[in-house]
């Protein structure tokens, strides 16, 4: 079972915050993580290799940097690692992000199972599962909490939805995005690591990919962040005064004058 | 780019999606959403209702939530969710009814559906919006919503391609009261002849998870770290208990170890939008802020008159939660009593 898992590199969100002055993000020291929901993609892919055999191929678009989250991956038991990395890529929303993402898997063209998380934790969209595997050409099932059954060219897998589970079959190649009920990611082996440093990762430009420049960057991405600002929350609130039986008096009165009791 | 679309794009348009014949409530929320946003534009509502047979039964309760048109679809292949079948059938609708703006709900339908579309069509989307609005001067959507765990938000626009197409997330938009007497259009089409069906839909089963209680709840107490202790949690059980209401917590309480993973209400916890929030000793990081800040009423009780909190509060109580809480339960329990 040959399986590529798509990671991205994100900032750990809780950090992240506008410069005031430039309306942009303040991106310099805020450290960088394997997006944690790809972590449970890679996790999966990792024990169906050991479990079925083959080969866990993890795939990354970003700036160079990308490749120490792609070591990490290796150091998890990824096999092998390919960045795309090219400033024509820049500014990519989505859709172009998807574009290039399924133009690389074609390239490497032999596999059975493509892995997504669930979302990334900076940009919360889970969109680019879905659109590479229409770009692919391929059916996709998004938020899998557990592979049943796979083999002999079908999966069956659980999907989670708001109010239970749903049992679904599909034909592979297909793309799974999953959610972290899936299991428990392990900590990096030793051996893991030493391979993580050696190892060497395949970076390609969007000339390997044979891209049709309209489709990526900027110039392929319909959406465009007009504006970007700190939430403000600005409201008066009426404060109620006293002791707190006459607070708690207060505010039933205006429960009640607001007939929400 | 889809030839020929753009110049032709008008009208709002929602797929209300069902399961089992029963929409989910964020479809009447992207009914209310959308009739605003169409007044506004000085366009028609529509809504395209897909599903096995029988589903125009339930095209009126779209009109009466605020739609002047419902497009309906009945195949078998349909019966049930899978993306196949009703990409293949909405690619079609779009290229005949041409949709200014579509809107799907931020569910795990939607948010499986909608890209995959949106791919199809090689337009753009906008995930999981908490707020839409149509620039004046432009005349397009302002899809507005939270990124880096709703530190930032961020105003996204589709410019030239059509449709523009957002998901919005569940319990933030507003719906209008149902009028069964509103009147509507509803217009049969038949699915294209050849619809894929390749992820085989083998079973679906239900369950009922206690963050259920917590999204519908008309009333929610929730506590944050100022309870001090997780056995001060009792007192917010007690004063939702008497108000008929369910109990949440802030990450920070979840963080601690205090309370379990479903009673977060925050960015990357539970959307809620009660007619009463009461905010016990949680500070308003904006996490939390994001995820129940468009409830109707919001009190925040807190000893530190500082506390954002109180910025997007309605009513403040400034002190010890510890105090008020349960001097707050003794007073619903006498006015019920009296009343």
């Amino acid at each position: 079972m040959k399986v590529i898992v798509a990671i991205k590199q994100v900032p750990d969100t809780a950090e992240v915050k506008i410069n005031p002055a430039t309306n942009t993000l303040i991106r310099d020291g805020v450290p960088s993580i394997i997006n944690p929901f790809d972590r449970y993609a890679l996790e999966e892919a990792v024990r169906i290799k050991e479990r079925l055999g083959g080969s866990v191929t993890v795939l990354s678009m970003g700036p160079e940097q990308v490749q120490e989250a792609l070591r990490e991956a290796i150091s998890l038991g990824a096999d092998e690692a390919i960045l795309l990395s090219d400033r024509a890529f820049a500014g990519s929303d989505t859709l172009a992000t998807s574009y290039a993402l399924a133009k690389a898997i074609a390239k490497i063209g032999d596999f059975d199972l493509l892995l997504f998380g669930k979302q990334a934790i900076d940009g919360d969209t889970g969109q680019v599962g879905p659109e590479v595997a229409e770009v692919l050409g391929l059916p996709h099932i998004t938020l899998v909490r557990k592979i049943v059954e796979l083999g002999d060219g079908r999966a069956r897998v659980e999907r989670l939805v708001e109010s239970g589970w749903e049992l679904l079959e599909t034909p592979l190649p297909a793309l799974f995005t999953v959610v972290k009920e899936i299991n428990e990611p392990r900590v990096p082996s030793v051996k893991g690591m030493l391979r993580a440093k050696k190892v060497m990762i395949t970076v390609w430009k969007a000339q390997d990919l044979g891209v049709e420049p309209g489709r990526i960057g900027l110039a392929g991405s319909p959406t465009r962040v007009a504006k970007i600002y700190t939430p403000v929350f600005d409201r008066e609130a009426e404060i109620l005064t006293g002791t707190p039986a006459e607070q708690a008096q207060a505010l039933l009165k205006k429960l009640a004058e607001n007939r929400v009791i | 780019m889809v030839e020929g679309i753009e110049e032709k794009a008008q009208g709002v348009w929602v797929f209300a999606e069902q399961r089992q014949g029963q929409f989910p409530s964020v479809v009447f929320e992207l009914l209310g959403a959308g009739r605003r946003l169409a007044e506004s534009k000085g366009e028609a509502l529509g809504a395209f209702l897909l599903g096995g047979r029988d589903i125009v039964n339930q095209a009126q309760a779209l009109i009466a939530g605020g739609a002047d048109r419902v497009v309906v679809v009945e195949d078998e292949a349909l019966a049930n969710f899978t993306d196949d079948p009703y990409v293949d059938t909405l690619e079609h609708l779009v290229k005949k009814y041409h949709p200014d703006i579509l809107l799907f709900g931020a569910t795990s339908t939607g948010r499986s559906l909608a890209p995959r579309l949106a791919a199809r069509l090689k337009t753009g989307l906008t995930a999981d919006c908490t707020g839409l609005e149509i620039d004046p001067e432009k005349g397009i959507l302002l899809q507005i919503r939270p990124a880096f765990g709703g530190n930032i938000m961020a105003t996204v626009v589709c410019q030239e391609r059509r449709p523009q197409m957002a998901t919005v997330r569940p319990r933030v938009m507003k719906r209008l009261p149902p009028d069964p007497n509103r009147t509507g259009e509803v217009i049969p089409e038949t699915a294209p002849s050849s619809l894929r069906r390749r992820v085989a839909f083998l079973d679906f089963v239900a369950e009922i998870r206690e963050t259920a209680n917590l999204e519908e709840a008309d009333v929610i107490v929730s506590g944050g770290r100022g309870m001090g202790d997780p056995k001060n949690f009792r007192l917010l059980e007690e004063l939702a208990r008497a108000l008929g209401g369910a109990v949440g917590a802030s990450r920070a309480a979840v963080d601690a170890g205090w309370v379990p993973y479903s009673y977060q209400v925050g960015q990357t916890g539970k959307t809620v939008s009660p007619k009463v929030y009461f905010a016990c000793g949680i500070s308003g990081a904006v996490q939390h802020l994001v995820g129940m800040k468009s409830s109707d009423i919001i009190v925040a009780i807190n000893k530190d008159p500082e506390a954002p909190i109180f910025k997007v509060a309605t009513y403040g109580l400034v002190g010890d939660v510890l105090e008020i809480v349960p001097a707050l339960t003794a007073e619903i329990k006498r006015w019920r009593g009296e009343s």
